[in-house]
C-alpha cells in the first residue's frame, strides 16, 4: 500500500510543481513526476491482481470528522489499471501537446490532479474518500474542459452541461449511499457490506436506483449521456482521453462496486434495468457516431456505444448470478472488464490521434479533412489499428472483448427465468446491431480522414506531430495488439477481478492460456493462430505481387469517366458517405436538413446559388432535456414573481409560515 | 471432438479446403452467370470464364492511382487474407479443419467485416468520386445485413448450445428432426437474404453493371488493375464460396466428411460442391427473376431479413 501511496503523493507532487514552477520546466516537471506516479500505480495494481489480495490504509487526517481510507482489492485494481494506463501515456503526450492556454500554471496542475483522481477513485473505501475523490474528479475535469474556452465558444455551454448533469449525479450518488447508512450502519465499505443484508429489499432497490442514475450519468448511459458528446470534444485532447476512456469507467465501477460488492447482487430487476440501459446507449451511440462529423463528437458517441455494451454484460453478470448461473455471469462480467480496459485503451488513443489531427490541421471536422497519411503515417498507423480494434476486428483487443460478452449471453439462455432470457436476446441484438454501424463510423473516420485528397488548405500543409506525442499514441497501441493476440494471458487477473466483484470462491470458467477458452462451455479462439495465418496469406499475396509484376506499379490518373483532373471536392465527405444510413434510420435520427435556392433575376427555371444544410442534433436532448429546463426556467420566473421586494410581502410570508409551524407542530 | 486427430491430417483438409473454394469460387460465379444466360435465351461464357479472367489479370501491369497511399496495395492482401483464413477454419469439406475449435461464427462474421471494411477503404484511397460512393453503399449494406447474419446464426447456436461452426454441425447430424423446425427455417430464410446481400448479387446489387447510378462493389473496386484485381476478384469469388457453402452446410450437413479418411475427404469435398452449386443455381434464379432494387428501397428487405432472424431466435427459445 505505501507503494499506491506513494504513486498518489507523486502525482500529488506533479499538481504542485505545474502549479510553481516556471514555464519552460513546468510541463516537462509535472509531467514527469506524473508518469512516474501513474507507472507505480499500474504496477502496484498488476501486483494486487496477481497476488489476489486486498491491501487497506486508513487515516484520520486530511478529511475532517472521518478521515480517509483507501482499499485496493482485484476490482478496483483492475479499474485503476486502466486509468493509470492511460494516465501515463497522457502524461507523456501532454509534454508535445501543452501549449498556450494548456500549459497554463493552472491547466497543469488541473490536469495532474485530474490524473490523480482518476487512479484514486477505484480505492476509495468510505463513502467520504469516494466523494472526496469523485467530487475532486468532476471539478478538475469541468475547469479542464474550459481550459481554451476564449477559442472554443462551445466549450462554456459543454462546461454549464457537464457541470448540472455531473452534480445531480453526484447528489444522487450520495443520497443513495446514506439510503444504505440508515439503521445506523458507519459510512466505510466494509461496515456497509455487512450491513446491507439487514437492509428492507425496499430500501436497497431505493439505495441502488440512486447510486445508479449517478453513476450511470457519469458513465454516459443513454438517456443521461447528454453531457458527454458536449463536453468530452471540447476538453483539450489528452483530457478528452482520459475523460473518455478511464473517466467513464469509474461510473461501471460504482455501479458494480454498489450493486454486487456492498448490496450483494440484489435482485434480478436491478441488473435487468442495467442491461436495458446497455442495449439503448449502445444502439443510440453508435447511430450518432455514424452520421458525426466532428471527429471527437463521434469519438464521444462510439465511447456511449462500447459503454452499453459493457454496460449489457455488467447487467447479464449480474442477472444470470441472481438466477444461479454463476459461471456464465463470470464469463459476461469477464467481459465487460476486458471491454473495459480494450477500450481505454483504443479510445485513448483515437482521441489522442484526434488531438494530433487538431494539433496538425486547426479542425477536427472530418469533412475538412483528408489525404493525413501522406503527412502523418505514425498517427495514421495509429487510428488504423485503434479503429480497428474498435471494429472488432479479430486478433485486436475489441475482438476479444465482444467474443466473450456474446458468450456470456449464449450460455445465459440457458436459465429459466423469462425476462433474464428476453435482455440476453436484447443484448444479442444490440452486439449484432451495432457491429455494422461502429464499422462505418470507423471506415468513415480514417477513410475520409486519412485518406483520398486533402479537402482544405490546413489538411494540405499538415506535418506530423511532435515525437512525445507520437511515443504517447504508440503506448496506446500496445495494448490493441496484445489483449487482442493474446488475451489469455490477463485470464488469471480477470477472473480475480470479477471473483472479487461477484463473491464466492474462484469460479471463473475461464482457462488459461494465450487465446480464449471456455472449456466447460464449450467455446474458444485462438487469435495468435489466426493472425499467424492472416500474416501468412498476406506475404503469400504479396509475394505474388511482386514476382508477377514486372516493374514498379505506375502511378496514373485517377478514373473520371474520361475527363482527367479530379479535384478534392469532388470526393464523398464523412457527410455523404453516412447519408444513405442517415436515411435509413432517420426516423431515430430525425435530421435537419434545409435547402436554399436563390433564383437568378431574369427567370425562376435558372438557379444562381444553392444552399444545402444538413444537421443531425440529440433528439433526446431536444426533446427531453430542452422542455425540461424551459420548465424550470418558466417555474423560476413564476417565483422571482414572489420576491418583488415588498416588506409587506415578507412580513406576510413570515407570519403564515409560522402559523403553518404551529398549526402542524400543534 | 478432436483429440483423436492428428493435426497433420488436418492441415492437409484444411489445404483442400481452401483450394476446394479458391477453385470453385470462381467457377461458382462462372456458373451462375451460365445459368442466368441461359435462362435469358442466351449461350453465356464458358462457366470456366471467371478463372481465365484471373489468369489474364495476372499477366497484367499494376496501376496505381495518383493520390492513393499505401491502402490501395495493402487492401486486395488483407482481402485475400480475411477470405482465406474464414474458408481455412469453417467447416466445409471436413467436420473438424485445423483451428475448428475456434470456428466461431463470431470469428467468422467479423473477418468477413474486416475484408469489407478493407475494400471500402481502398475506395476512399484515391480519393475519387466514384470510390467514394461505392465505398458509402457497400458499408450501409453491410451494417443492415451484418446483424441480419449473426443473429441468424446465434439462432442456431441456441439450438446446439455453442457459437462453434463445428459444433452446430455435429449437433444438427445428432439431431436431423432440427432441420425442419420453424426456427431453422426462419433462420434459413435471412440467411439467403444476408447472403445476396453480401455477395452483392440482384436484387441488392449487380455484379455485371458498371453504371454510375446503380453500382456499389464495382465502384469501390474501380482503381484496381492487374495483379491486384485479380486478388480482389478471386478473394470475393471465395467469399461467394464459403457464404455459399456455409449456408449450406449449416442447415444440411450431410455428407461431411466427420474423419480424415481419403475416401471420406474425397466424399466431403463432392458433396459440398453439389450442395454450394444447388444454393448457387437457386440464388442465379432468383437473380434471373428479379429486379434490382433502388438503393432506399434495400433497407427494407435487409430489415426483413433482420426481423426473420430475430423471430427464429424467438421461436428457437419458445419451442426448445
Amino acid at each position: 500500500m505505501g507503494w499506491f501511496l506513494a504513486a498518489l503523493v507523486l502525482c500529488g507532487a506533479a499538481a504542485l510543481v505545474g502549479a510553481g514552477l516556471p514555464r519552460r520546466v513546468r510541463v516537462a516537471g509535472s509531467a514527469l513526476l506524473g508518469a512516474a506516479g501513474c507507472l507505480i500505480a499500474l504496477a502496484v495494481a498488476l501486483r494486487t491482481l496477481i497476488a489476489g489480495d486486498t491491501l487497506t490504509w486508513h487515516t484520520t487526517q486530511i478529511l475532517p470528522f472521518t478521515g480517509l481510507s483507501l482499499s485496493l482489492d482485484p476490482l478496483a485494481a483492475w479499474f485503476i489499471l486502466a486509468s493509470s494506463f492511460v494516465g501515463l501515456a497522457a502524461c507523456l503526450y501532454n509534454v508535445g501537446y501543452a501549449k498556450g492556454a494548456m500549459a497554463s500554471r493552472s491547466a497543469q496542475s488541473l490536469f495532474m490532479v485530474f490524473v490523480l483522481t482518476l487512479i484514486a477513485v477505484p480505492a476509495a473505501s468510505s463513502i467520504m474518500s469516494l466523494m472526496f475523490w469523485w467530487e475532486l474528479m468532476a471539478l478538475s475535469s469541468l475547469l479542464l474542459i474550459l481550459t481554451d474556452q476564449s477559442r472554443h465558444r462551445e466549450a462554456r455551454s459543454a462546461a454549464l452541461w457537464y457541470g448540472a448533469m455531473t452534480q445531480i449525479g453526484a447528489a444522487s450518488i450520495l443520497m443513495g449511499l446514506l439510503v444504505m447508512t440508515s439503521g445506523g450502519a458507519g459510512q466505510s465499505f466494509a461496515d456497509l457490506r455487512s450491513h446491507s443484508s439487514s437492509l428492507s429489499p425496499l430500501a436497497q432497490s431505493f439505495a441502488f436506483v440512486l447510486v445508479l442514475l449517478g453513476f450511470a450519468s457519469k458513465a454516459g448511459a443513454v438517456p443521461l449521456h447528454v453531457w458527454l458528446p458536449k463536453a468530452h470534444p471540447e476538453a483539450p485532447s489528452p483530457v478528452s482521453a482520459l475523460m473518455s476512456s478511464a473517466m467513464v469507467a469509474m461510473g461501471v465501477y460504482g455501479i458494480i462496486r454498489v450493486g454486487e460488492d456492498l448490496l450483494h447482487g440484489g435482485t434480478p430487476w436491478w441488473w435487468i434495468a442495467v442491461a436495458l440501459l446497455g442495449v439503448v446507449s449502445a444502439f443510440y451511440g453508435a447511430l450518432h457516431a455514424t452520421t458525426s462529423t466532428d471527429l471527437k463528437r463521434l469519438l464521444a458517441y462510439s465511447t456511449i456505444d462500447i459503454i452499453g455494451l459493457v454496460l449489457i454484460g455488467v447487467g447479464a453478470a449480474g442477472a444470470l448470478k441472481d438466477n444461479g448461473q454463476l459461471g456464465a455471469a463470470h464469463v459476461a462480467l469477464s467481459a465487460a472488464l476486458l471491454l473495459v480496459v480494450a477500450h481505454a485503451a483504443f479510445k485513448g488513443a483515437l482521441f489522442l490521434g484526434a488531438g494530433a489531427i487538431e494539433r496538425a490541421t486547426g479542425t477536427r471536422n472530418l469533412d475538412l479533412l483528408g489525404g493525413l497519411i501522406h503527412a502523418m503515417p505514425v498517427t495514421a498507423l495509429v487510428v488504423a489499428i485503434s479503429a480497428g480494434s474498435i471494429m472488432a476486428v479479430p486478433t485486436l483487443s475489441g475482438f476479444s472483448g465482444e467474443w466473450l460478452l456474446l458468450q456470456g449471453l449464449l450460455h445465459g439462455f440457458a436459465t429459466t427465468s423469462t425476462p433474464t432470457v428476453i435482455v440476453m436476446l436484447l443484448g444479442v441484438i444490440a452486439l449484432a446491431l451495432t457491429g455494422g454501424l461502429t464499422a462505418v463510423a470507423f471506415v468513415k473516420s480514417f477513410g475520409i480522414g486519412f485518406l483520398g485528397q486533402a479537402r482544405s488548405s490546413g489538411a494540405r500543409d499538415a506535418r506530423e506531430v511532435a515525437v512525445s506525442m507520437r511515443l504517447a499514441m504508440l503506448l496506446l497501441v500496445v495494448p490493441s495488439v496484445a489483449l487482442g493476440v493474446a488475451p489469455g494471458l490477463l485470464v488469471a487477473m480477470l477472473s480475480r477481478a470479477t471473483t472479487s466483484a461477484l463473491g464466492g470462491k474462484l469460479a471463473s470458467p475461464l482457462d488459461a492460456g494465450t487465446g480464449l477458452v471456455l472449456s466447460r462451455l464449450g467455446g474458444a479462439i485462438a487469435p495468435a493462430a489466426l493472425l499467424v495465418g492472416l500474416v501468412a496469406v498476406m506475404a503469400l499475396a504479396w509475394l505474388l505481387n511482386q514476382t508477377l509484376a514486372q516493374r514498379r506499379a505506375r502511378r496514373v490518373e485517377a478514373w473520371g469517366c474520361g475527363r482527367d483532373l479530379q479535384t478534392s471536392r469532388m470526393q464523398y465527405t464523412a457527410t455523404s458517405f453516412a447519408e444513405p444510413l442517415q436515411r435509413v434510420f432517420a426516423d431515430v435520427l430525425r435530421p435537419q436538413s434545409d435547402v436554399e435556392v436563390t433564383h437568378v433575376a431574369e427567370s425562376r427555371y435558372y438557379e444562381q446559388s444553392l444552399m444545402y444544410e444538413n444537421r443531425v442534433v440529440d433528439v433526446l436532448e431536444a426533446r427531453g432535456y430542452r422542455p425540461l429546463i424551459a420548465a424550470a426556467q418558466r417555474l423560476g420566473r413564476v417565483a422571482r414573481g414572489l420576491q418583488n421586494g415588498s416588506i409587506h410581502r415578507y412580513l406576510a410570508f413570515g407570519f403564515v409560515a409560522l402559523v403553518v409551524i404551529l398549526v402542524v407542530v400543534g | 471432438m478432436i483429440a483423436n486427430v492428428d493435426s497433420l491430417s488436418q492441415g492437409l483438409a484444411t489445404l483442400l479446403q481452401v483450394i476446394v473454394v479458391a477453385l470453385g469460387g470462381p467457377l461458382l460465379v462462372g456458373l451462375m452467370a451460365k445459368v442466368k444466360a441461359r435462362a435469358e435465351g442466351r449461350v453465356g461464357a464458358p462457366i470456366s470464364q471467371p478463372l481465365r479472367d484471373l489468369r489474364k489479370l495476372l499477366a497484367k501491369e499494376r496501376l496505381h492511382a495518383r493520390h492513393a497511399s499505401v491502402v490501395l496495395p495493402l487492401a486486395p492482401m488483407v482481402i485475400m487474407a480475411t477470405s482465406v483464413v474464414a474458408v481455412a477454419i469453417t467447416p466445409l469439406v471436413s467436420t473438424h479443419p485445423l483451428l475448428g475449435s475456434s470456428a466461431d461464427i463470431l470469428v467468422i462474421v467479423y473477418l468477413l467485416l474486416t475484408g469489407s471494411a478493407a475494400a471500402a477503404l481502398a475506395g476512399l484511397d484515391p480519393g475519387t468520386a466514384f470510390g467514394g460512393m461505392g465505398a458509402s453503399r457497400a458499408m450501409t449494406i453491410g451494417a443492415l445485413a451484418e446483424p441480419a447474419l449473426l443473429v441468424a446464426v446465434i439462432a442456431l447456436s441456441i439450438q446446439s448450445g455453442t457459437s462453434n461452426l463445428p459444433g452446430i454441425m455435429a449437433s444438427t447430424l445428432a439431431n436431423p428432426q432440427w432441420v425442419l423446425g420453424p426456427s431453422r427455417l426462419l433462420a434459413l430464410g435471412a440467411l439467403l437474404i444476408v447472403v445476396i446481400a453480401e455477395t452483392g448479387r440482384i436484387p441488392v446489387d449487380n455484379p455485371s453493371t458498371h453504371l454510375e447510378l446503380t453500382m456499389v462493389h464495382e465502384a469501390m473496386i474501380l482503381e484496381y488493375a492487374g495483379p491486384e484485381l485479380a486478388l480482389v476478384s478471386l478473394g470475393e469469388a471465395m467469399r461467394v464460396g464459403l457464404l455459399f457453402s456455409l449456408v449450406a452446410n449449416l442447415f444440411l450437413p450431410w455428407g461431411i466428411a466427420t474423419h480424415d479418411t481419403a475416401l471420406a475427404l474425397a466424399l466431403g469435398t463432392v458433396v459440398v460442391a453439389l450442395k454450394t452449386a444447388f444454393v448457387a443455381v437457386a440464388v442465379a434464379l432468383i437473380e434471373v427473376r428479379s429486379a434490382k432494387l433502388r438503393l432506399f428501397r434495400l433497407p427494407e428487405l435487409l430489415a426483413g431479413g433482420f426481423v426473420m432472424s430475430v423471430l427464429a431466435v424467438v421461436t428457437g427459445l419458445v419451442t426448445r
